[in-house]
């Protein structure tokens, strides 16, 4: 029993992050029908920031708040340089786009820094343990816990009261519609993506702690399962980008620990095998979405 | 208050509207009639700044506001209940009524909702039910009490009976002659001449993007070729 709660926490952790950046994806397809897949270089952005930071004598408590400011901002520029000039394009245009700033970041990186990957320290405490009732937790798990739902808790804060946020659910849910009611449609975008943005720099930091390193392809695999957890709970559900996140993330950890020892590598095939099991009878996702979606 | 000069749209290479002209004064209720594809919706969106027209002019309070952005225009004065309404069924009553009122400061907005909400006091009664849950006649009712959030100088409204039974077709044609007892300015789109006809001062009649005929509502409504020759037996159906 004991086992299976550390379990549990520990999915929880894991799948809190996945729903930070999954939330950020839903976000954007939200406003602009659009999966972007160059969400992961937000994460790539944050590791190189991070590594520079640590070379400049920064500590993980600068460093965090930065990192999210930092791809809060990153996000911001990649709309206006890159989405801005294709807004209002075919799906598949878009997609494109998303793939081509997926690259040309990379190519960056390898360009500009190194292809090898860049190490810097992780935080002490992260593999310290802390006793609740009696049970031994990670420090980190129960600490992204607690900053995951506190993100999502003012993250649905904003969405549902303030009027950025409610403008920004019109948007997602009929553009034209909430265009014709006032809504700017360049503020409720770059707003989209500033809040994207900071949701994937505080996925960054906690991914990072963990990590401990930077690399051209850094944000690929959290893009990746982001991407994943926004399709099971339902593409453009943003409640469902959270359910999707940390059912991704308890699935894996449970596979991991029952798993024999020689299939663990397995892990994420039997994942996706799950996960296309589930669109068999649910190729919606959790959450169904119904709205014409589209900038 | 509004003018409409020499307006062409196309989509693509097809002309949806051809040198099209328009007006609407201060207080008036005008209505614009004719048959399916006539250009009546293509018209209300190129004058709201859905499209953009290749030639023409739109100017309102003599400030031209030709190919505009809609939110610009909106701030300019002109608002639209689209057709089909469009409302936001995701979200509350309560949160469609702001977002129609983003455009003004927030003291002024929570005192326009109570004005909304006093001309539709069902409205009222359900705040808090997610939009897509309302019955058609309430949709409606939203979709015109979300546009008078932005206090319009001019509201358009395109078929704003469309979809109702009878009977709340004729709540709505009442709330359009209540909201011209209040001193609105409307331009509005329907497919039941005669009745809007009724409740109009005057009336354009539109056929193949062009508009063929206008006149006080009297006169149009007195012609026996109206109906029959220009907007065709769509209209019967509604008598």
């Amino acid at each position: 029993m004991t086992e299976l709660i550390q379990q549990i926490v520990d999915g929880l952790g894991r799948g809190g992050i996945y729903a930070l950046i999954a939330l950020g994806i839903a976000v954007i397809f939200g406003v602009m029908h659009l999966v972007n897949f160059a969400h992961g270089e937000l994460i790539t952005v944050s590791a190189y920031s991070a590594y520079g930071l640590f070379q400049a004598g920064w500590d993980w408590w600068l460093i965090a708040p930065a990192v999210i400011l930092i791809a809060g901002m990153t996000s911001v520029v990649i709309e206006f340089l890159a989405f801005r000039w294709v807004r209002g394009a075919p799906d598949f245009t878009m997609l494109m786009t998303s793939f081509g700033i997926h690259f040309v970041v990379q190519a960056l990186f390898v360009m500009y820094v190194s292809a090898n990957f860049r190490q810097f320290p992780r935080p002490d405490w992260i593999f310290n343990t802390v006793k609740i009732a009696g049970i031994s937790f990670e420090v980190f798990d129960v600490a992204v816990i607690f900053f995951t739902l506190l993100t999502l808790i003012a993250t649905f804060w904003i969405l549902q009261k303030t009027m950025f946020g409610i403008s920004l659910r019109a948007a997602a849910e009929d553009f034209d519609a909430a265009r014709l009611m006032g809504v700017r449609s360049d503020r409720i975008i770059r707003g989209a993506f500033a809040l994207s943005g900071l949701l994937a720099g505080v996925a960054a930091v906690f991914w990072l702690m963990r990590s401990g390193q930077a690399g051209p392809t850094a944000g690929l695999t959290p893009m990746l399962k982001g991407v994943l957890a926004a399709l099971i709970g339902g593409l453009g559900s943003l409640g469902g980008a959270v359910l999707g996140g940390v059912t991704l993330g308890l699935v894996e950890v449970m596979l991991i620990s029952r798993l024999p020892e020689g299939l663990v590598g397995l892990t994420d095939g039997i994942v996706f095998l799950l996960i296309a099991f589930l669109f068999v009878f649910r190729p919606q996702g959790f959450i169904s979405v119904r709205r014409a979606e589209r900038v | 208050m509004l003018e409409v000069e020499s307006l062409t749209t196309r989509y693509g290479s097809i002309s949806a509207l051809r040198d099209v002209g328009l007006s609407v004064g201060a207080g008036e209720v005008v209505c614009l009639i004719g048959p399916n594809g006539a250009g009546k919706t293509t018209l209300l969106s190129t004058i709201s700044g859905l499209l953009n027209p290749v030639s023409g002019s739109i100017r309102l309070e003599n400030e031209e506001i030709t190919s505009w952005s809609p939110d610009r225009i909106l701030r300019s004065g002109l608002a639209l209940v689209p057709e089909h309404r469009r409302i936001f069924g995701d979200l509350t009553v309560d949160e469609n009524l702001l977002v129609g009122g983003v455009t003004v400061a927030s003291a002024r907005r929570l005192e326009l909702k109570e004005e909304v909400i006093s001309l539709f006091p069902v409205l009222g009664e359900k705040l808090a039910t997610e939009a897509g849950y309302l019955s058609g006649g309430e949709a409606q009712q939203l979709a015109i009490g979300r546009a008078l959030m932005s206090e319009p100088k001019i509201l358009l409204m395109d078929e704003p009976a469309l979809g109702l039974a009878p009977v709340l077709a004729e709540v709505v044609f009442e709330l359009i002659d209540q909201l011209r007892q209040n001193g609105q300015t409307l331009l509005v789109v329907e497919q039941n001449a005669r009745r809007i006809l009724e409740v109009a001062d005057r009336g354009y009649v539109m056929r193949s993007g062009n508009i063929v005929i206008s006149g006080d509502s009297d006169e149009l409504i007195s012609r026996d070729d109206l109906f029959e020759t220009y907007i065709g037996k769509t209209d019967s159906n509604h008598d």
